[in-house]
């Protein structure tokens, strides 16, 4: 399981990840920021289309484990996510640093790109957005700015 | 002999902000046959408030992302889905 609804913890990734095999072990986390283009953010409230989400997922990390002979742990959150709470997680683990590395980027890259999950940006002023559905998931006042990305 | 069905059902999957501006996550949908992914998203923004979607969404057919032009069959689960925005 990708998703989860719970508080997503490093070292279990680590633990997923690690090996004697591999001396370069990578780590990305995508946590909630507390502005988006200037504007103070409240909270994060993160859906997803699970079955597909979870499929893509699964895909993501088995492309990154046969392009750098690696070991990959992935996990995203969803639900609503305060200030600073983590929002993915990403461990790539390989012989060397260099593959770790690019794997972790690779896949932080395809999950933005690929995998059904949307965030509704809750502002501080009260206005809410989904985040890039330009006017289509426009509420309140607030300007919307398509296709931007929060972490 | 089976004669060909006048229409093909389908379930359709609305998430996030397409789901706010039907007012709906699920519906079924009945289609004359034969019918493709574009005629169930002509149909949807046919639907109040639907008018907002654009014309060529992304759209994924039984968990796989699909083209306008595909086939629908019954009992088929097409989900439309918004700009991605996870991490």
């Amino acid at each position: 399981m990708y998703l989860t609804a719970d508080p997503i913890e490093l070292g279990a990734l680590l633990a997923m990840a690690q090996s004697p095999r591999h001396g370069g072990v990578a780590s990305f986390l995508g946590c909630v920021r507390d502005h988006q283009a200037g504007r103070a953010v409240l909270r994060l409230e993160y859906s997803a289309y699970n079955p597909m989400a979870e499929a893509e997922c699964g895909r993501i990390v088995g492309e990154a484990e046969s392009k750098w002979d690696c070991i990959v742990a992935l996990k995203h959150r969803t639900g609503t996510l305060q200030i600073g709470d983590v929002a993915v997680a990403i461990v790539a683990a390989s012989a060397h640093r260099d593959e770790a590395f690019a794997a972790c980027r690779y896949v932080i890259e395809e999950v933005k790109r690929r995998v059904p999950i949307w965030k509704r940006e809750v502002f501080v002023d009260g206005t809410v957005e989904w985040v890039g559905s330009g006017e289509a998931g426009k509420q309140g006042s607030g300007e919307v700015v398509g296709g931007r990305s929060q972490s | 002999m089976t004669a060909v069905a006048s229409t093909v059902t389908i379930r359709v999957l609305l998430f996030a902000s397409y789901a706010e501006l039907l007012g709906s996550d699920a519906l079924d949908l009945v289609l004359d046959n034969p019918a493709r992914v574009r005629d169930a998203v002509e149909r949807l923004r046919a639907f109040p408030g639907g008018d907002r979607l654009p014309a060529k969404p992304l759209c994924a057919l039984n968990l796989t992302q699909v083209e306008p032009d595909t086939l629908l069959r019954v009992g088929d689960e097409l989900a439309v889905l918004p700009p991605l925005s996870g991490g």
